[in-house]
């Protein structure tokens, strides 16, 4: 895990695909790969409302990533300062071990450049102080930039805002 | 920010109709990313659609110089012209039309909005009354009924979702038909704990965040408003004061509303009577901070003009006007203590000609702001009330909006001369005898608009970058036709430095005052107008008219009887289109960003009614209707009106040259023959439509 993350606010997200359209155009992308994809899932009958999940699929950024260790060449790696977690291409031999290894489908494969790339938290912008695009441009605020341990207090205040909304009092 | 090759412009999006404010930041002349206006939005939020324009500018399939037809119409053979050559031509044809047939021959179209001044301007100067715009299929039937009833236009107020307790939408997927900034607003309001109702005739991304949804027979939303009013009148659960102080017509309404009980509207909507009851209650409790969401696009059904009132009436009698968490009036230039924005529509002398579409004279209760477009084909082929010979349609589709396409391009093919400006082709372009290309938003300055709203300021649209193509800013081309028509004097300025100069020259600012935010503010806080004495009704009685005056002097009744919708004939379905997130009106779904989140669209039925055609999921099925008929995938779902299709609006396109949509999917508007109507709002009934299914 490196020292960020990004917490999604499940009430407030829309899944209106702004993170993925954000990522694309920041990273110049070819039709195709995405570094991060907001899955639906649902409806299902909650209280009877048919609710939806969109769950947001960016890289997590291992503390001990798969896709690292796979790499023959070390082109993917992990930044020692903040354990960002991202592809020198001019080491990528495009062997596709990363995609095999990773369980989340994080590494995309880049048919223009026969080279893997991926997300790389826009550690350009992180360098500069700023928020990633999809954190940065999402519609409703849903995507937060934060620390794991920002994130688990948040999720802590998200559960419990929830559980005093299903009751009276 | 410190390289000198890399800029920020503040600008305004101009990819739907909300018009967002954007901060471009540019590299090299070359959009480097669309965001927000962090000044306006709170952030640098900004919605797929603007963001993906990075990639529309970069397009190759845009229209990349001016065209003019080189073949017959709709035969896609062009040649490329220089813009004297283009410009020229069209001069001399509108010049041939003016001095045979009289200005008033010449009719405009465009998406409406705020920066339509120029487009207004030209056609006046011409001697034409004939400007309209897309809202026949849109917003007209609100914005009449808002007219009749408040004198106001339904975009004279802003929706306070920051103070709302409660809210009632209607249809209204507002978190997938999306402005940023009020999705925005508006879950925020959902996080401060605001609850909201949600009815449609299918489930939606709204409808599961929503507290009570229901799923609706179409037409039956106004049932459910019935059934309110006649609970609220009935208990008195009203806002005594505001009545008072404010609506005419409440002894009419207390007679017509007596039969519609919470029992009769059960019957009519398959809400409980019970729950009917609770509702009215719980919006009398929320009073008077209630947003019941007038719509966006209220083109559905012949009397959606009395629905949209009907929301009106709730309005008046939970006292939501001009009250925190309710409808704020839009405060302007003058509010603020300035004079106005100088408007060049002003300029050429007024027009006594009477319109093309028959408002004014044939239908006096509707408004020439928005027109009725759907009237054109009919006046072009019946020459009534007089000839129409000339066409220029400005960014805009009717052929796509529009319903019944084929009939209307029988009335364009009559015309003398078809022009259409645009970024883009569209299915009118492409039937056009010229195509202007306008520079793109990014790649232009528009005039000043003024934002009206309870905090009013001063917006600009500003260049980012140079143009990619052979295009040319609106401000230019206007003046380059207006010369060559001798009505040059209308549009005093060479550069739009200096006809930002001229704009702003009454209120004494000036360009360079846009640099730092991207906008002018007019007011450091937001401004509300006194709800017991100074409301703008702008009605005969300056009160707000649940019996309409405009109605009734025009012999239309304010309270016509319910009409419960026929349900489709045996074997049918009623057809209803809609939109995502990702796209707009058709016009996005070429690029190549927002193209591949949303390609193709799907047809939605209910599961129960496929399972009796033996359709599955994802199953090709024939759609057909009139003789039409088109292939599509189905999507089955137990959350859609058994007697509702359901498809994305703008699909099947048929311009050869965009060749990442050209005749994907389905093309909705063609099965609706027959619906380029005036109903009593103004709106086409685009959901009057009714297709048969079945598996290929």
């Amino acid at each position: 895990m490196s020292n960020y993350y990004i917490y999604q606010d499940q009430k407030r997200c829309i899944g209106c695909n702004a993170c993925e359209v954000h990522c694309k155009t920041k990273n110049d992308l070819p039709v195709g790969p995405a570094f991060c994809m907001i899955i639906p899932v649902g409806p299902k009958l909650i209280g009877g409302i048919p609710r939806i999940n969109f769950v947001f699929m960016p890289c997590f950024h291992c503390e001990t990533p798969w896709c690292v260790s796979a790499c023959p060449t070390g082109a993917m790696q992990k930044r020692v300062k903040d354990g960002i977690v991202f592809v020198d291409s001019s080491l990528c031999v495009g062997c596709k071990s990363c995609i095999t290894a990773c369980p989340w489908g994080a590494p995309q494969w880049n048919a223009e450049t026969g080279k893997v790339f991926k997300c790389d938290y826009c550690k350009d912008r992180i360098d500069e102080g700023l928020a990633p695009a999809c954190v940065t441009g999402c519609t409703t605020a849903a995507l937060r930039w934060v620390s794991p341990a920002d994130s688990t207090r948040m999720r802590r205040k998200f559960f419990a805002r929830t559980l005093a909304d299903s009751k009276s009092f | 920010m410190s390289d000198s090759t890399t800029k920020t412009v503040f600008s305004v999006c101009a990819t739907c109709s909300v018009r967002c404010p954007i901060e471009v930041e540019v590299e090299n002349d070359a959009v480097k990313h669309i965001w927000g206006n962090p000044h306006l939005m709170g952030g640098r939020h900004l919605c797929p659609r603007g963001t993906a324009q990075k990639a529309t500018q970069m397009d190759t399939e845009r229209v990349q110089h001016p065209m003019i037809r080189d073949g017959d119409r709709g035969s896609g053979k062009w040649k490329k012209a220089s813009w004297d050559e283009a410009l020229d031509y069209v001069a001399d044809k509108l010049k041939d039309i003016r001095d045979t047939y009289g200005g008033e021959s010449v009719v405009l179209g465009d998406r409406g909005g705020p920066f339509t001044d120029l487009h207004k301007t030209f056609i006046k100067a011409l001697g034409s009354p004939n400007y309209f715009n897309q809202h026949a299929t849109c917003s007209n039937s609100v914005h009449n009924a808002h007219n009749g009833m408040a004198g106001q236009r339904r975009n004279t107020v802003t929706y306070d979702w920051k103070n709302c307790n409660y809210a009632v939408l209607y249809s209204r997927n507002i978190i997938e038909s999306l402005g940023t900034k009020e999705a925005k607003d508006f879950v925020d309001a959902l996080e401060r704990g605001m609850k909201f109702i949600y009815t449609d005739a299918r489930w939606t991304y709204t409808a599961a965040k929503a507290d009570r949804f229901f799923i609706l027979r179409p037409g039956t939303e106004y049932a459910l408003n019935l059934g309110l009013i006649n609970v609220i009148v009935k208990e008195k659960l009203y806002d005594t004061e505001f009545v008072n102080d404010w609506v005419l017509g409440m002894k009419e309404l207390m007679a017509f509303i007596e039969p519609y009980t919470p029992e009769w509207a059960e019957k009519e909507t398959g809400v409980l009577a019970k729950e009917i009851n609770t509702i009215a209650h719980e919006l009398a409790d929320a009073k008077p901070s209630v947003i019941l969401h007038q719509g966006w696009m209220t083109a559905r059904s012949p009397d959606d003009y009395y629905f949209r009132r009907s929301i009106y009436i709730l309005y008046g009698l939970l006292g939501a006007y001009e009250t925190p968490g309710g409808l704020l009036f839009n405060k302007n230039e003058t509010h603020c203590g300035y004079k106005p924005l100088r408007k060049f529509v002003n300029l050429p002398p007024k027009v006594e000609k009477k319109r093309f579409d028959g408002i004014g004279w044939k239908y006096k209760h509707l408004s020439p702001d928005y027109g009725l477009g759907q009237m054109l084909p009919y006046a072009i082929l019946n020459e009534d009330p007089y000839p129409v010979k000339a066409f220029i349609c400005y960014r805009f589709d009717p052929l796509s909006s529009y319903p019944d396409p084929e009939a209307f391009k029988e009335g364009l093919m009559k015309l003398d001369l078809l022009v259409s400006v645009d970024i883009n082709f569209s299915h009118i372009g492409w039937i056009s005898d010229v195509i202007l290309p306008e520079s793109m938003y990014l790649e232009r300055t528009d005039p000043v608009i003024v934002k009206g709203g309870p905090k009013p300021a001063l917006w600009i649209r500003n260049q980012a970058v140079e143009p990619r193509y052979d295009s040319k800013p609106k401000w230019w081309i206007i003046k380059q036709l207006a010369e060559r028509l001798g009505i040059g004097q209308y549009f005093p300025y060479n550069s739009i430095e200096e006809l930002i100069a001229w704009q702003l020259e009454d209120m004494g600012f000036k360009l360079s005052d846009f640099d730092e935010k991207g906008y002018v503010e007019l007011t450091p806080k937001q401004i509300l107008f006194d709800r017991k004495t100074n409301l703008p009704f702008n009605t005969p009685s300056k009160k707000l008219e649940f019996v309409s005056s405009m109605l009734e002097e025009n012999g239309i009744p304010s309270f016509p009887h319910y009409k419960s919708p026929a349900p489709p004939p045996e074997g049918n379905f009623r057809l209803i289109t809609g939109k995502i997130a990702v796209h707009t009106q058709g016009t996005t779904l070429n690029n190549k960003y927002l193209n591949e989140i949303q390609s193709e669209n799907r047809l939605w039925m209910n599961k129960d009614e496929a399972n009796k055609l033996d359709i599955e999921n994802n199953d090709l099925v024939e759609v057909s209707c009139n003789g039409v008929s088109q292939n599509v995938r189905a999507a089955l779902t137990e959350y859609i009106h058994p007697e509702v299709v359901y498809t994305l609006h703008g699909y099947g396109r048929e311009i050869p040259l965009q060749t990442r949509t050209y005749k994907k999917g389905m093309r909705d508007n063609i099965f609706m023959k027959g619906l380029l109507e005036v109903t009593v709002g103004g709106n086409c009934p685009i959901a009057e439509c009714f297709v048969h299914v079945k598996k290929v």
